[in-house]
């Protein structure tokens, strides 16, 4: 249907979700973006967040994903994701804990590159959290 | 004259054998089906992977300032290379194949005056290789499969690989794997990892569509995120193919073997009962004469 988006949610390991919606949201690494029918073509490399998918009006499913790339073009939108999980599966108490962890790592670290590396972990750890405490922004 | 004793003991040790393999051979069918279904799985990621890739990658060629991972190290002195071989034996030539295909490619590359690096993933190559090139040896990884071979696995081995190469430890990296063809024909592949080759993943058709594409960030910086996710990628897909190719040539093997024992307790089962005819007809023979001489 002309006014419907094709979404595909890839991840190495399987194809995780193939659906029509009306506009999935995407963490852009530059900002959120709203992919409807007819977007520009676009490759966006995206941060750790969540994806939104709208059917009928409301979000039809949230999916966490740690980064990736989407492919945007104007009848459909791949998302490739080495992880992507459902909002609803989290574990908040369990995030959290990855947060202290990833924090403890990024402290501990002896040179720069595992800083770097320590804090990229760290930086998806609190996306998890966030995605996992904080309801639908929209 | 054989003992038939002894016989009836070696058909039944066949026998066994027999069953072991036919029950081998089923388990490496499911395995086979199972690991072809992940090989398929991962098909979608890896086409779209290897499209945007391929055309980002043929604009960026060339121009000053491309990632190392695109452009090289602009040497080639040092080679890294990833033969990927099975943790268990019993799957006929499979491994055989690798290592045969591994030492030619690294008596070529040392006959050229280069210096390699082997590491290996999967146990017997790593046995087989040590004799011949125990000093290039790197490291071994074992257990890459079990219990089932995740895409976390396949991105450990990518970071390592990553890694070395931010440390300039090797200029090329190839990987040697069985491209899985059929559950009889295992092909052994030679795949440059870094730098990344465009190759025929850039068609025309592809180019002209990808043209208009916006980027965001832009492209340098697409293609510095993407090319490290590529490496994780195609381990990946060559622990795929080489899990596949393992499970079909054990299939082949298991199932030649269990022919071979068939074929086996045939020809014992009939000097089995030849022997024993034999000897029913020597007892009436000594009966007989031992009547008529009464």
């Amino acid at each position: 249907m002309a006014d419907q988006v094709r979404f595909e949610l890839v991840s190495p390991e399987r194809l995780e979700l193939a659906t029509d919606v009306e506009m999935v949201v995407v963490p852009g690494v530059e900002g959120d973006f709203g992919v409807l029918p007819g977007h520009m073509p676009l490759i966006s490399t995206i941060r750790p967040g969540v994806i939104a998918v709208f059917r009928d009006g409301k979000v039809a499913e949230r999916i966490f994903v740690e980064g990736g790339f989407a492919e945007v073009t104007p009848e459909s939108c791949t998302v490739l994701a080495e992880h992507a999980k459902p909002v609803a599966e989290l574990d908040q108490a369990k995030a959290a804990q990855a947060v202290q962890d990833a924090k403890e790592d990024v402290e501990d670290a002896k040179d720069d590159e595992t800083r770097q590396e320590a804090s990229k972990a760290l930086e998806v750890a609190e996306a998890r959290l966030a995605a996992a405490a904080e309801p639908s922004p929209y | 004259m054989p003992n038939l004793k002894d016989l009836k003991v070696r058909i039944n040790s066949v026998k066994s054998t027999q069953k072991i393999t036919s029950a081998m051979k089923m388990v490496a069918a499911a395995k086979l089906r199972r690991a072809q279904e992940q090989a398929e799985a991962a098909r979608p990621y890896a086409e779209r992977m290897e499209r945007v890739l391929g055309s980002l990658a043929a604009s960026m060629a060339g121009i000053e300032g491309a990632p190392a991972l695109l452009a090289g190290t602009g040497k080639d002195q040092v080679h890294l290379v990833v033969v990927m071989t099975s943790d268990r034996g019993l799957c006929g030539g499979f491994n055989g194949s690798i290592v045969r295909g591994a030492r030619k490619h690294i008596r070529d590359l040392k006959s050229a005056g280069k210096s390699v690096k082997i590491l290996s993933v999967g146990r017997k190559g790593s046995d087989q290789l040590r004799r011949e090139f125990a000093g290039d040896m790197i490291g071994t990884i074992e257990d890459v499969g079990k219990p089932r071979l995740s895409f976390e696995a396949a991105e450990k081995i990518a970071s390592r690989v990553r890694h070395m190469f931010d440390h300039g430890e090797f200029d090329i990296c190839t990987v040697i794997y069985n491209k899985f063809k059929s559950a009889i024909s295992q092909i052994v592949t030679y795949q440059q990892l870094i730098p990344f080759s465009v190759g025929g993943a850039a068609n025309e058709n592809a180019d002209a569509q990808l043209a208009q594409y916006e980027y965001e960030p832009d492209e340098g910086a697409i293609l510095a995120d993407l090319l490290p996710r590529n490496i994780g990628m195609q381990v990946y897909r060559a622990l795929l193919e080489n899990a596949a190719s393992e499970q079909g040539a054990r299939m082949t093997a298991m199932d030649n073997a269990t022919r071979n024992a068939g074929e086996m307790i045939n020809k014992l089962t009939i000097t089995y009962n030849r022997t024993r005819q034999a000897n029913i007809t020597k007892e009436l023979i000594e009966i007989i004469s031992g009547a008529e001489a009464v």
